[in-house]
Formats: C-alpha cells, structure tokens, sequence
C-alpha cells in the first residue's frame, strides 16, 4: 500500500459530487451504525463507506424518533403545547418550556415576575447539570469507561430528586408556563440542594481522575475530531463545541436573558477543539453550573408573585406577530420561532436544536478519514439529540 | 436599527420592516434579490451566522413565507429576512453556498412544505419520510387526522372517546338523562 498525504483527493469524486468507488472491487465497504445508540447520541444513523477501517464517507440519516411536533403544536391551544415542547429534548425539557413560554409571553405582552425569573434560571441550570451528567457518562461509554456512566447517573438521578420535590415531576416537569412558575421552592430544599451539589462535585473529581487523566482516554481522544475554527460560522458550531474551539460563544453571555446579568460567572473556553477538549469544556461548564445555583439560591428573593396575570388560556388568543427566543442550553444555542395570526393557535412554531447542524452537516464533513472505532466517540462529542433534528 | 435599515435600503428593494425587539427585527424582500442581501448581510454588515431557515404556509394568501434568520455575534443583533413566494410554484434559491449547513434546512422544507431548491445537495433524498404518498405533510391543507384514518387501523381497546359521552354512558347505561 502506498501512502497518499493529500486525503482530500482520495477516493476522488464524480462530477455530480458523489465518490468515484466501486463497491464490488473489494477495496471499499458500505455499513451502518445505528439507528441504535452508538453511545448516547440517541438513535440516528451514519452510513458509512468505509476502506480498511478508515471511513471514506458518511451520510447521516435521521427520522427513526420523528413524531411531527411542529405539526402537533399547530393544532392545539397555546397552552396545550407544553406537554409536546418539553418532549423534544429529554436531557433538558425545561429549556424548551422556557423558549416556548418566553416567546408567548413576547407576543402577548406578559412580563413574568422577578422571582418567577429567579426559578427559571435556578431549574436550567439545574438541567444543563443533568444534560451534562448524561452527556459524561456517555463520551465516557463510547471509549469503553463504563464505570463513569455509573457514577453520573448516581449523580443526575439526586439532581432529579431535587426536580421532583421542586415540580412534582422528574423528567417532564411543565413547570415554567407563561406568565411564570407553578410555585416556589419547598421547605429545607436549599439545604439538600447543597448535598447535592457537594456530592456532584466530589463526583466531578473522581470522573477528573478516572476519564481525563487516563492514558486511553487521552489516547483516544487528543488531536481526534477537530472542529477547525473556519468552520463555526459556515456550519453554524454553537454552545461548548465552539467554546472548545476557543470563541467564547455564550448566549448567557452574548444576550443575557432571566437573571444572568445578575450572576458572576465565565464562558468555560478550550483550545484545542478536540474530543478532549470539548468533554474537558464541559467538564468544567458543570462546575460553573454548580457554582451558579449556590449564586441563584442565596440571591434569589424569597417572596413576592410567582405568576403573573395571564389571559382565561382556554379562550386565549394572541395578535398577528413572529419572534425567535433564544438561550444557552447544554449542546448550545437553542431557539424557538414563533409566528401567531390573532388566533387561538400558534401559527408556526420553529424549534432551533444545536444538534441540526452540530449532528448532520458538519458530522458528515467531520467524519471523513476517521477510523471506525472513533465514529461513536465523534458523534458523542458534538453532543447531539436527535429529536431535536426531527421535531 | 434604523441606520442598518437605511443603509440596506439604498442598496435592495426592501418591503416592509417590523421591529420586534431592540435586538431583533424583520424584514421582507422579493425573491429575486434574497442572495444579494444576504451575502451583503455577511460580509459586510457582520451578519456572519445563519440561527435558521424555515416557512410558514400562509394558505389562505396562497404564499409561502420563508424565513432566513440571521446572526451578528458582535453586535448582539439579529434580522430575520422574509421572503413571500407563491404556494402553488414553490421554488426558492438555494443558498448552500454561502452557508453549507443551509442545505440541511433545504432538504427538510422540501420534504415538509414541498418548496424545491434546485441545486442543493442531496435535495432529491428523503430526509425524514419514507414512502410518502400525499401532499408535503407541514402544509396548512394536510389533514393529520384524516390521513391517520385512510392509512392506519385503531388497535381494539384503542378508539377515541368523546369523554363526555363516555361517562355518559359509563353513568346512565340505561340512556337515562
């Protein structure tokens, strides 16, 4: 075999775009991974043109979890969406309850209370914690580190006790609703709170030790996956995987919305824009999360409305308008469009996942010259969800 | 926002502009000048990320509205660009160039809204649906209900009930009112 350096001619391309291989020649192979979890990635799949064990191509194929949500939305009461919008991200449902209701409020001209504001911020912090605990776990499973999968589970699964005495609920919470919050924080619950949070961190230590300063995982992972800093802006990179990259893009940061300003904190950045750097981003980002609701909770003020006067919702209609709400969730920004017409329903709802182009275009350009062993480990890295693809 | 909006339109056909927020506002332009403004819109005005593309079926006008929501980090501003094209010739300008993760956005309006953007790669592919055989299912005319009944069979033990008429009927069996 002969060692070619210039992999962007090899194989080379027809002039329609496509590879110029022939698959009966024995050199080239096609497979699939997925649409099973090939980590944490939930189910997508990448066909893969492979030659040895190199990947040649891939193409991203999604639809395995579609179930038509923006249809759904179109068709129900403005209320009757939140069971729909909290389902399109399972790590973070709170953040779509907070984008759909943000932007209701903007067209109906609602202005939710302080401490409502305070809540808000307090559960999604609270939820890019339990995003990252599965993401960890996750980046840590595809090398083949299942113990660290174990202990952020324990973790993510105090952080939703916490959830269930706050909501009721530990998954899908519905909790922030136009107007405000369902209620305020129970008795004692700042107190186990802080377990929690002391448990996570001495988790984080364990997880620094085990996953980041083991010699395979740093192996595997160094100088592997590049995002090249060229590419944020054409691919759209958002959120950690171009604060890896080294761009401090922060919605929290950039737009400040609830309380940020508020808060004394910094955008986590890496260098290196490797699957190392950006699980060490998020590594960290934890640690500012954790950092925040001890801020949230000491400064957050203890009494006043919760809710805010808001139309009868069974009657409720909105004027003739378009917005597009955005914030900082754990993959990166995430955004809802919203387009009314002065009737009961919404017109148009639009959700912006981070993973629509953080899992197809730029994967699929990514991919390329990986080794097959290093497919799932990329694909966790960018921290993808595919609901979030086909609402 | 006002001085953007001068400025671009001395140079582009812009039609109306709502101003949504300090730091977001709409505007729509005719179709055939989408790729100019929005090139101007990136390398000149620092409008450099494309947030999404996506339409909004206005059926009783028989237009679609596309949307092009774009980004500038530095100023902390967004402007959405309308574009209105007719529904029943819905073809658009690809605009994968200038910004590859575009013909993402592309492949999924055409399968969900059926607008056609010639050129975009992988635009013939089905992204999401497999063996569809109606019309384009995000469209305002497509009847989810309707289709569910013509292609799907309820499991038994599975019908919809009218719950006023179920406990009705769980109530008064006899018919009695």
């Amino acid at each position: 075999m002969s060692y070619v350096p210039d992999r962007s001619q090899y194989p080379a391309r027809k002039a329609d775009g496509t590879l110029d291989i022939d698959l009966t020649s024995g050199k080239y192979l096609k497979l699939w991974q997925g649409p099973n979890h090939p980590g944490i990635t939930g189910n997508m799949s990448v066909e893969l043109t492979v030659c040895g064990d190199e990947v040649v191509e891939g193409k991203t194929h999604v639809g395995y979890l579609h179930r038509g949500f923006e249809k759904l939305m179109e068709r129900r009461t403005f209320i009757q969406c939140f069971p729909i919008v909290c389902r399109i991200c399972v790590p973070e449902p709170d953040f779509n309850e907070y984008c759909y209701a943000a932007a209701v409020e903007e067209l109906a001209g609602i202005q939710s209370p302080e401490r409502a504001d305070w809540i808000r911020t307090l559960i999604l912090e609270m939820g890019r914690i339990n995003s990252y605990m599965m993401y960890l776990g996750g980046q840590a499973g595809a090398l083949g580190l299942g113990v660290i999968g174990q202990w952020t589970t324990y973790v993510r699964d105090l952080m939703l006790d916490r959830f269930e005495e706050l909501t009721g609920a530990r998954i899908y919470h519905m909790f922030i609703l136009p107007g405000g919050v369902r209620d305020g924080l129970p008795d004692g619950f700042e107190k186990r709170m802080e377990e929690t949070l002391r448990e996570i961190e001495s988790t984080m230590q364990d997880v620094y030790e085990v996953m980041f300063c083991n010699a395979v995982f740093k192996k595997r992972t160094i100088g592997v996956g590049v995002i090249d800093p060229s590419w944020l802006e054409s691919y759209g990179v958002t959120g950690p995987n171009a604060r890896a990259a080294g761009v401090a893009k922060d919605v929290r940061k950039d737009q400040p919305y609830l309380v940020y300003p508020q808060l004394d904190f910094e955008p986590v950045i890496g260098h290196d824009s490797d699957i190392y750097t950006r699980a060490d981003v998020r590594r960290r980002d934890v640690l500012v999360s954790v950092d925040l609701v001890r801020q949230i909770l000491a400064k957050m003020p203890r009494s006043g409305p919760l809710m805010a006067t808001v139309p009868n919702v069974l009657h409720w209609k909105i004027p003739r308008g378009e917005t597009y709400i955005r914030g900082e969730c754990s993959r990166g920004e995430y955004g809802y469009y919203l387009v009314t017409d002065g009737s009961g329903y919404p017109r148009r709802v639009n959700v912006r996942g981070p993973s629509y182009t953080h899992a197809m275009a730029l994967l699929e350009r990514m991919i390329v010259n990986l080794n097959i062993a290093d497919v799932a480990a990329l694909m966790v890295s960018l921290h993808t969800y595919p609901p979030e693809i086909e609402r | 926002m006002n001085e953007l909006h001068t400025r671009l339109k001395n140079l582009f056909p812009l039609g109306e502009l709502t101003e949504q927020r300090p730091d977001l506002s709409f505007v729509t332009v005719p179709q055939e000048h989408l790729r100019s403004l929005l090139l101007h819109l990136r390398d000149h005005e620092g409008f450099s990320h494309l947030i999404l593309l996506t339409a909004v079926d206005w059926l009783e006008e028989g237009q679609f509205q596309l949307t092009y929501l774009l980004s500038n980090r530095g100023k902390a501003y967004d402007i959405g660009v309308r574009v209105m094209i007719p529904r029943d010739a819905a073809t658009m300008h690809s605009i994968h160039e200038i910004w590859p993760t575009a013909a993402t956005y592309q492949r999924e309006l055409r399968e969900m809204f059926g607008i056609d953007f010639p050129g975009s790669p992988r635009i013939e592919e089905e992204f999401i649906l497999e063996g569809w055989n109606d019309i384009p299912p995000y469209r305002r005319d497509f009847d989810t209900l309707k289709y569910s009944d013509e292609n799907y069979r309820q499991r038994p033990g599975r019908e919809t009930r009218d719950p006023a008429q179920h406990m009705k009927q769980q109530l008064y069996p006899d018919g009695t009112t």
